[in-house]
């Protein structure tokens, strides 16, 4: 059945289909019960399957994750909320010394099937620790797989598959494209997790973006169209792994390649992208790979955030100066 | 000395006399703020290894046979061994590292001894001794200080969790497992190791916090071996650390870890507690590290010896010793074989240390994922490629 839903309503579609059939997944967070979480992602779940299912939880992140580790071992596969973003880093010891590492640390004896879910990125309005987009930070770490969909629909099927996935995935949330409403067939079947989607077709440059920088990367090639420049975007859909294949075959196509995401530009996604794609196609590129993201700054008060986000003239500028090469 | 504390068991008294809103009341707010001050310990068996009643723990003990008690002295008379004979595979350059539990032997073996095989065990990286009890190869838990892997043993084999390292993590590990337990309900009681440096640790109060929150069925188990490396207990508490638990809603006792009795009765108490929907427990093993903090240590720059020989008095081995003789519950035939038997068993682990081979190369890669990483695939290839080279220019 194809129904056009929310992007947030959809992971509430897909928490509780995951709720219904299995016994053993779980929902952790704070204010994720009665409230339904602060956006509501997961209202209606503790009213249709309890409080022993749907745990509010003390406020406090390390102990989120770290008994979610101890349900995981216990054989639960829990799906744990962090409020915000910048609410993540309590809990950071507990995902990267002890989540990320023990399947390595068993040798394989122990999967920690875990998903952490954080809405992320700015363009909200909010005060400060509430609009970052950490995932670099999760990024660097071996044993941790991250994902952001951009779409109603791969938010369904891509929860549905971080909650099967037997390794422990960090599920980042577009909060600002919640409210987005796309088709979703909750009957389809879903392609790969890892995998990278051409979401627009485009002879003259790539442009890769995740999560709320999808939305944004279609525009630009919209306007960039009307001025007679073919982009092609590609929905990277997850960070660890990802999927260099899928940019490599549009590049090797376009020739041209700008990153673009919310967080830092130092140290970010788009520079282990530019790396790589720079050797698997040396002798492909007209152009340096350029990255378009924030800057080396604290995230700026919210009246300052849209100068710091990319946006469509961010981004077009970025596009003029490949294409001048 | 035969005391126990009744502070936060008696959490009545305790909300009473907190209200404090008559004279009487305030008096004994004062009294009993000072008896709170004064660390109160459990004590079945005294340095001397003469057994002393307890009304509230003999009867945890009290169907104890001369057979079981011979196997306490056993057990830690061979972790004793084992873990002299890890030292000297430090010394000779078989392992890297070795945290020694010198001295801790009877808070070990008396709560490991206490745990049912349905019990899960989270320890610290010190818990030979329990690791003994759960049935853990000795020769096992050497891998990770050789350097041949993270954790060598299978967790699910024995209910003995992984080692874990960065310290106070393992115990939001034990509450969320025993969160789990009390889900499926089944009566097993987790427990989890902890040391006094740890106390400090936000991950310890945060599960507390939570067993209080969920009455997980979990046992907090702190041996207070008085150093956390170089820092004395005053370093990272003001209060005895058996009385936190009180602040979190729950028991807690400290009993004299060198007396694997008391050990025993007190974990058996708080594993009943766990299993009969009681909730969370703190103990509190008062021991002493007589060793340095691991083999890369010197105590020598921050305490004295007089210390270490004031709790050599103390020894938990000797003093079950003395009660054995004294009782005739051992002969000397016993401590013969038993001799023999730890002999063997340096021997053996002597040999399998020796015997443990490096890792394939290949294995930084396998197990990084469960269901495997593209990139991983990718650097594994890359890496294989550059070890094949050497082959090709006819090196190994």
């Amino acid at each position: 059945m194809a129904d056009k839903m929310a992007l947030a309503k959809a992971i509430n579609e897909s928490l509780r289909r995951a709720l219904e059939s299995d016994p053993k997944v779980l929902i952790m967070g704070e204010d994720v019960g009665k409230l339904g979480g602060v956006f509501r992602v997961t209202d209606g779940l503790q009213k249709d399957f309890g409080e022993s299912r749907v745990i509010d939880t003390p406020l406090a992140e390390s102990g989120i994750v770290g008994t979610a580790i101890g349900l995981a071992l216990r054989g639960y596969r829990p799906v744990v909320e962090i409020q915000f973003d910048g609410f993540v880093f309590p809990a950071y010891d507990q995902i990267v010394t002890q989540l990320a590492k023990m399947h390595a640390r068993s040798l394989g004896k122990v999967k920690l099937p875990v998903v952490v879910r954080i809405p992320y990125g700015g363009g909200i309005g909010a005060v400060e620790h509430h609009s970052e987009s950490p995932e670099a930070l999760f990024a660097h770490v071996a044993g941790l797989k991250i994902v952001s969909p951009s779409n109603a629909s791969d938010a369904y099927w891509m929860m549905q598959q971080a909650i099967q996935s037997d390794d422990p995935v960090i599920f980042f949330e577009p909060k600002r494209r919640y409210w987005d409403k796309g088709e979703v067939n909750t009957e389809a079947i879903p392609g790969p997790l890892h995998k990278a989607q051409v979401v627009r077709e485009g002879t003259d440059l790539t442009l890769a973006a995740y999560g709320p920088m999808v939305k944004l990367c279609q525009e630009v090639a919209d306007a960039a169209a009307e001025e007679g420049k073919s982009l092609e975007v590609l929905d990277l859909r997850s960070v660890s792994p990802l999927d260099f294949d899928s940019i490599q075959a549009s590049v090797e196509k376009t020739r041209r390649l700008v990153v673009v995401h919310e967080a830092p530009v130092f140290f970010g996604s788009g520079a282990e992208i530019a790396a790589r794609i720079t050797e698997r196609c040396f002798y492909h590129l007209e152009a340096p790979v350029l990255r378009v993201g924030g800057y080396h700054a604290p995230y700026p008060p919210a009246r300052l955030e849209e100068e710091y986000l990319p946006n469509l003239d961010r981004v077009l500028d970025a596009v003029d100066r490949s294409l001048a090469y | 000395m035969t005391v126990e504390s009744t502070a936060a068991r008696t959490p009545r008294r305790s909300a009473g006399s907190k209200a404090g809103t008559t004279g009487t009341k305030r008096t004994r707010t004062t009294a009993k703020k000072d008896a709170g001050t004064e660390p109160q310990l459990v004590q079945l068996l005294t340095p001397e290894g003469k057994r002393v009643k307890n009304a509230e723990y003999d009867k945890y003990v009290a169907g104890i046979t001369p057979e079981e008690l011979r196997g306490l002295y056993r057990d830690m008379v061979l972790t004793r061994r084992f873990d002299a004979e890890a030292t000297s595979l430090q010394r000779q350059g078989e392992l890297g590292l070795w945290a020694s539990l010198l001295g801790q032997e009877a808070a070990q073996i008396g709560s490991g001894r206490a745990t049912r095989e349905d019990d899960y065990v989270f320890p610290t990286y010190r818990e030979h001794g329990v690791a003994w009890c759960r049935g853990v190869d000795p020769a096992n838990l050497l891998g990770m200080f050789r350097g041949v892997n993270n954790g060598g043993w299978d967790p699910n084999s024995n209910n003995f969790q992984l080692y874990t390292i960065v310290i106070g993590s393992q115990t939001l590990h034990a509450t969320g497992y025993a969160m789990g337990v009390a889900k499926d309900g089944a009566d097993s009681a987790v427990i989890a190791y902890f040391g006094d440096g740890a106390s400090s640790q936000g991950d310890v109060a945060e599960s507390f916090t939570f067993s209080a929150v969920y009455n997980a069925p979990v046992v907090f188990f702190c041996q207070n071996n008085q150093w956390a490396i170089s820092e004395p207990t005053e370093k990272q508490s003001r209060v005895p650390i058996y009385q936190r638990a009180q602040g979190f809603g729950f028991p807690g006792v400290r009993v004299d870890g060198n007396d694997v009795l008391g050990v025993l009765a007190v974990t058996r108490w708080a594993l009943e507690r766990a299993r009969s929907c009681e909730g969370p427990t703190l103990v509190e093993a008062f021991t002493y590290r007589m060793g340095a903090h691991t083999t890369s240590d010197d105590p020598t720059r921050y305490r004295g010896d007089e210390e270490r020989q004031a709790w050599e008095a103390k020894d938990p081995i000797l003093r079950l010793r003395r009660y054995l003789e004294a009782s005739h519950h051992a002969d000397e035939g016993f401590f013969a074989e038993l001799e023999t038997e730890s002999e063997a068993l340096g021997r053996r682990v002597r040999e399998a240390v020796r015997a443990m081979p490096d890792p394939d190369h290949f294995a930084i890669f396998e197990n990084a994922y469960a269901d495997g990483h593209a990139l991983v695939d990718e650097e594994r290839a890359q890496f294989a490629a550059y070890q094949a080279s050497f082959a090709d220019e006819g090196g190994n």
